[in-house]
């Protein structure tokens, strides 16, 4: 036991010297595993980041939350939308009556608009709500207040700001009170949003405006229908119900019998989140499938250059194995040497890696999420590839014939 | 311990090339005592590498018997073949075949890492230093093999051969890659050796290096011709060191 282990520190020894003696070689062999791992490292990075982010906004969204949009589902789940939505003040105010479920109920219509204040503009999203939102969103208030339901019923022309909007028009500070200018239609603020952060792939939630729904209709759109509708249920466990109560409450006012295609589609937080986390996780595997492909033919450059080296040193095979190498003492070295390549490729991929994911995360502004899982992973993986494509190319070394490896020139 | 440290019996080694058989070595019997310094001459294709090969343990008879050291070795796996060549046997090639870009030292270290007690590292230094101070190389055991020169080379070579304190050198024209006066010089070694008592089986075509054996083998077609021995010509002694530690078989 002790002999075979005190063995097996020689045959280390061989290999070890046997890389040192090649740096270049052996920096090159190491090579595509660095890229692969490094992919590997990057795109989990990546892909991670993204999740979070995603995972972030929509938890942002309340626990509670519930979206209700115009258009039909599909059975296989898709939304097609015409263009024309069903959706009515009415029927929120149906809803607010009916369903005993939600807690809070408002329109949600959003528009693009570029606001001017003084010298400065800025182009956002308006969105046009009700006195509800901020509770429905879990999104309070910072400075100044809320418009009221007051404005909201005489569509008056105030807004709310969100964060990144107020801190680039009025970088003094002095939102509140001021004037700023919507398609030439001069609006009073009356709040600036608290920060709400989570932001996604480069979309900022805090850049955006809030406005009553009334006059975002009146002023800004044109339109009496509503874009779409966000409530909140009275708790977790009534989200189920509310979907329920909202659902029998719109297609009897939408006159749709029960088993027709309803004109509206409901989404609760789970459900959205869901939607999402399929979607990133497609991304995630997309990702992952391009890192590995990348390592697996990292491992193949590595089973290629083994090969090459095992002929090049043919002759050096035959030397050891006459002086008395066994089969297994040169398998091993070479697996050695594959092995301690990869590791050591892996071991520049990590760095690579984290470097390179880093790098990206600053420049595009990419959430970038690097774990220690995925440097662990992808460096057993690197192992894993030196032994699986070092196998080959060592076994045939193994088994060389001492008098052929010899007589090769 | 047995006195013959080779016995050879009706061997023969048939190489098949498709239809074709060569029997390469025809009925081959031969003993070598321990202490003997014996030369294997021929002319090309005579047999001498295949015999030698066997010899050596890196081939196996078609049939007849080897005996090695005591040992029946005519039929042993791959694997038991390495151990044995490890154990008994120190080869010296024509073209001294050192691992480049190694150290003379770590060249003559090489042997006793394959080997079942392998020993400290410290001890494995020590031997290997041992063997290159008897081969009169002080002081080079740093060296790369490009920065020695010919002679100088197979003397590591014959370091590492020596190292394992085997049965037997086995020496496959030593000299063939070496001028005639450095050529002198590893004779001159094998002498020494052969003096200390160690078993020297060298395999030549030139007569020239022949004669500094103590007895001569002739092989021709496969077959031993003529078995004789000779007045041992000797190699005036180089001031080379005298072994640092006695070696005990
Ligand atoms: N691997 C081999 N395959 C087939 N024939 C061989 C092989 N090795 C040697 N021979 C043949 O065996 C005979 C003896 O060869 P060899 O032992 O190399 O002689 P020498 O070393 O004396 O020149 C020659 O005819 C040679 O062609
Ligand atoms: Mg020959």
């Amino acid at each position: 036991m002790r002999n075979s282990f005190v063995r097996l520190g020689n045959i280390t020894i061989v290999g070890l010297k046997s890389i040192a003696r090649n740096k270049m070689r052996s920096l090159l062999t190491a090579l595509g595993v660095v890229i692969g791992v490094a992919c590997v490292i990057v795109s989990v990075a990546i892909g991670a980041g993204v999740a979070q982010s995603v995972s972030e906004m929509i938890n942002s969204l309340g626990s509670n939350f519930i979206m209700i949009m115009p258009g039909a589902a599909t059975q296989s789940g898709a939304r097609i939308f015409t263009g024309q939505s069903t959706l009515t003040e009415e029927d929120v105010q149906a809803l607010r009556r009916e369903a005993s479920a939600l807690a809070y109920i408002s329109p949600n219509l959003r528009t693009a608009a570029q606001l001017v204040a003084g010298e400065l503009n800025w182009s956002t999203q308006i969105q046009g709500v009700d006195v509800d939102w901020p509770n429905i969103r879990s999104w309070n208030v910072e400075q100044g207040a809320f418009f009221t339901d007051g404005d909201v019923r005489s569509g008056a022309k105030v807004l709310v700001l969100g964060k990144t909007v107020a801190d680039n028009l009025f970088p003094n500070g002095d939102a509140v009170g001021s004037v700023v200018r919507v398609k030439n239609v001069p609006f009073r603020v009356v709040g600036v949003l608290e920060k709400k952060g989570g932001s996604m792939m480069g979309s900022d939630q805090d850049d955006t405006v809030v406005i009553p729904y009334t006059t975002a209709m009146k002023r800004l759109m044109g339109q009496q229908k509503l874009g779409g509708i966000i409530a909140s249920a009275s708790s977790a466990e009534q989200v189920g119900e509310a979907l329920d109560q909202i659902d029998a409450i719109l297609r009897q006012r939408h006159r749709i019998p029960p088993g027709g295609d309803a004109d509206f589609m409901l989404r609760s937080q789970e459900e959205i989140a869901q939607a999402n986390q399929q979607q990133v996780q497609l991304m995630r595997n997309l990702l992952l499938g391009i890192a590995i492909v990348s390592l697996a033919v990292g491992g193949i450059g590595i089973m290629n250059i083994m090969l090459v080296s095992v002929t090049e040193r043919t002759r050096e095979i035959g030397i050891r194995m006459a002086i008395g190498a066994r089969g297994r003492h040169v398998l091993l070295q070479f697996l050695f040497e594959a092995v301690t390549l990869s590791v050591l490729g892996g071991l520049i991929g990590v760095l690579v890696g984290v470097g390179v994911a880093t790098g990206i995360g600053k420049i595009a502004h990419w959430p970038i999420v690097v774990s220690p899982t995925a440097i662990l992973l992808s460096f057993g993986v690197a192992a894993t590839v030196g032994i699986f494509f070092g196998f080959y190319p060592a076994r045939k070394a193994a088994r060389l014939d001492p008098i052929d490896a010899l007589r090769y020139e | 311990m047995a006195s013959h440290v080779i016995e050879i019996k009706d061997l023969v080694k048939i190489y098949r090339l498709g239809e074709v058989e060569v029997r390469a070595l025809d009925g081959v019997n031969l003993v070598v005592d321990a202490g003997e310094f014996i030369a294997i001459m021929g002319p090309s294709g005579s047999g001498k590498s295949t015999l030698m090969n066997i010899i050596g343990c890196l081939d196996r008879p078609t049939s007849g018997t080897y005996v090695l050291d005591g040992a029946n070795v005519s039929e042993l796996s791959r694997d038991q073949r390495a151990i044995i060549r490890n154990a008994k046997i120190g080869f010296v090639f024509q073209s001294f075949n050192l691992l480049a870009r190694t150290s003379a030292l770590e060249n003559v270290e090489l042997p006793m890492l394959y080997s079942d007690n392998t020993g400290s590292r410290r001890s494995r230094r020590d031997l290997a230093l041992d063997a290159l101070y008897r081969v009169g190389l002080k002081g080079r055991e740093g060296n790369y093999p490009s920065q020695l020169s010919g002679g100088q080379q197979q003397r590591v070579a014959i370091a590492r051969a020596l190292v394992t304190n085997p049965a037997i050198l086995l020496a496959d024209e030593p000299t063939g890659n070496l001028d005639s006066r450095t050529s002198v010089e590893i004779m001159g070694i094998f002498q020494e050796l052969n003096d200390s008592g160690k078993t020297v089986v060298l395999i030549t075509h030139e007569p020239d290096i022949a004669q500094y054996a103590k007895r001569i083998v002739h092989v021709r077609d496969g077959l031993i011709q003529q078995d004789e021995r000779v007045e041992q010509l000797r190699v005036q002694r180089q001031g080379i060191a005298a072994p640092v530690a006695p070696v005990v078989r």
